[in-house]
């Protein structure tokens, strides 16, 4: 797993007299990224003794969860599962964050829009999701739309709600900069209240995004068993644990692995001066 | 007669640029300001100088039509002052530069709300850029530069817009010593090479000395002018030697005096 991170920096286990562990020390402190690939080693490492003693007859180990992956991406059911837990995803996503940023600002910007608006989204964002899971069923049925429901209601009120603080605290300095070189009220939002705003907002995004995932997949075990839900469940019913394992592991993944790209295409658009150490 | 005649002869030489008349700012409980009558006259640095709260930055503001006043009126050029205005530029104590841009994008920002083509903005802000000292960083951005240069930017910034009068809020006090001292000989050659007119905010009397061409003596709050100071220092003599000046150093004593009944 260290091999990869040392072909880029010089090798500093080529010099003999140092001892092995001043040597990786070294690399480490100068690749953080092996510190993190540690940390998921030593994890896995934990799973997989764990999985060995074994602490339940229904925990696998981690190399057997790692077969199963492997063997479901093969047999094409873990794709099939994603095409079908995807959809409501980037519906619902791509909803709340266009109207979850707009609105954000929007509130930001004016009170009124403020007193309107900013109760709902605390209530919502207090209320206990899975409870209202099933009212969606209730009134939208099990199709896409519930599904598409339950993914806005877990991501919109966060988006919302960074949005508008964000926006309400504005470098008020910045504002009265734009104001004394004669910036128009809309110059002063797009140049520099929206950009000076851009990190807590993209935050809540980001945040949004991961209650995106969880509505997704709560809606697929409480609604209808599709998708990665139902790869759950269908492998726990049939004491298949390797295979449920490799489910949610590979949720953990996509999830992880699109909020990493989210936060890497913020930094390119938005904050050009953080690309720089 | 002959009294009104010489009034008269001065007056092309110290033209009022900035005209204060009976600004008075309250805020709920507290009065900032009260009574305020002063004209600045073109082509001079005039520095507002009073204890910390005396209203002076509010004063500032209120002619960068950033704030308004409760009563009373400023007059740029005969013109009643509503809001920021095109004659008026401002350099902001805290620099106010953009985290996400660039030494050149910040410095070309005023020219860019008023909507100038990229080629021609970028051209005038190298040439400020240069003026202030800082070719070489255009491409940076604020978080890379030390205090200093960062509010070289923001006065960049400021001459870019090429307004006739700079309003300065205490630009030095976040600047370190030594810095700051360079900071005051170089705003000195650029007072002396625009020919601008220069209202400078400063909690410091040495500083106030050093650079001013009028000084104006704030009270204690409510902010009332108490006082008003012409430094009669030989500007074209070094930096040190002018540190140095008797008539620095009496100025300077004579203003402490002035000030320093209002310490605790």
């Amino acid at each position: 797993m260290i091999a990869p991170s040392r072909v880029g920096g010089p090798a500093p286990a080529v010099h003999p007299p140092e001892g092995l562990g001043a040597s990786l020390g070294r690399l480490a402190s100068r690749h953080p990224v092996v510190w993190r690939l540690s940390s998921l080693v030593l994890f896995f490492l934990a799973w997989e003794i764990a999985g060995r003693v074994p602490i339940s007859y229904a925990f696998p180990t981690f190399s057997a969860t790692l077969v199963a992956l492997v063997s479901m991406m093969a047999d094409g059911s873990l794709f099939v599962a994603y095409g079908s837990t995807l959809q409501p995803l980037v519906i619902g996503i791509a909803i709340s964050g266009v109207v979850g940023v707009v609105l954000g600002i929007v509130m930001g910007l004016s009170r009124m829009a403020e007193w309107l608006a900013a109760p709902l989204f605390v209530v919502l964002q207090a209320a206990p999701m899975a409870a209202l899971i099933p009212l969606i069923t209730f009134v939208y049925g099990i199709g896409l739309l519930a599904k598409t429901l339950a993914v806005i209601m877990l991501a919109l009120p966060v988006i919302v709600l960074n949005g508008y603080k964000a926006v309400r605290n504005a470098n008020p300095s910045l504002v009265a900069m734009c104001r004394s070189f004669q910036g128009t009220k809309l110059q002063q939002i797009a140049k520099i209240i929206v950009p000076d705003a851009s990190p807590v907002i993209f935050a809540g995004l980001r945040l949004g995004l991961a209650a995106g995932f969880i509505g997704v997949i709560l809606a697929e075990l409480l609604i209808t068993p599709t998708g990665i839900g139902d790869l759950i469940t269908y492998h726990r019913s049939v004491a298949n644990y390797a295979e449920m394992y490799a489910a949610v592991v590979s949720i953990i993944l996509v999830s992880t692995l699109t909020l990493a790209a989210l936060e890497s295409f913020e930094t390119r658009l938005l904050r050009p001066e953080k690309r720089r150490g | 007669m002959a009294h009104l005649a010489v009034a008269e002869a001065a007056i092309p030489a110290s033209e009022t640029v900035v005209a204060v008349r009976g600004i008075c700012k309250r805020y709920s409980e507290v009065e900032a300001l009260r009574l305020i009558d002063l004209d600045f006259p073109r082509g001079k640095l005039t520095t507002l100088l009073g204890p910390s709260g005396c209203g002076k930055t509010t004063l500032l503001k209120i002619i960068a039509g950033l704030i308004a006043a409760s009563s009373g009126e400023v007059r740029v050029n005969g013109k009643p002052v509503t809001g920021p205005g095109p004659e008026r530029a401002f350099v902001f104590q805290d620099f106010a530069l953009m985290p996400w841009a660039t030494v050149m994008r910040n410095v070309a920002f005023g020219l860019e709300l008023q909507g100038m083509g990229k080629a021609e903005r970028q051209s005038i802000a190298r040439n400020y850029i240069a003026e202030v000292g800082l070719t070489g960083f255009e491409d940076k951005y604020p978080h890379e530069l030390s205090g200093g240069m960062r509010q070289r930017v923001g006065l960049a910034r400021a001459f870019a817009v090429n307004a006739e009068v700079l309003l300065l809020d205490e630009p030095f006090s976040a600047v370190d010593e030594q810095n700051r001292r360079k900071f005051q000989e170089d705003l000195l050659r650029l007072v002396d090479k625009e020919r601008k007119t220069f209202i400078f905010v400063t909690h410091s009397i040495e500083e106030a000395v050093y650079v001013s061409d009028r000084i104006v003596l704030l009270s204690r709050r409510p902010g009332r002018v108490s006082q008003i100071i012409e430094p009669r220092i030989d500007r074209t003599a070094s930096p040190d030697a002018i540190r140095r000046d008797q008539g620095y150093l009496d100025t300077v004593e004579e203003i402490w005096q002035g000030l320093k009944h209002y310490v605790d």
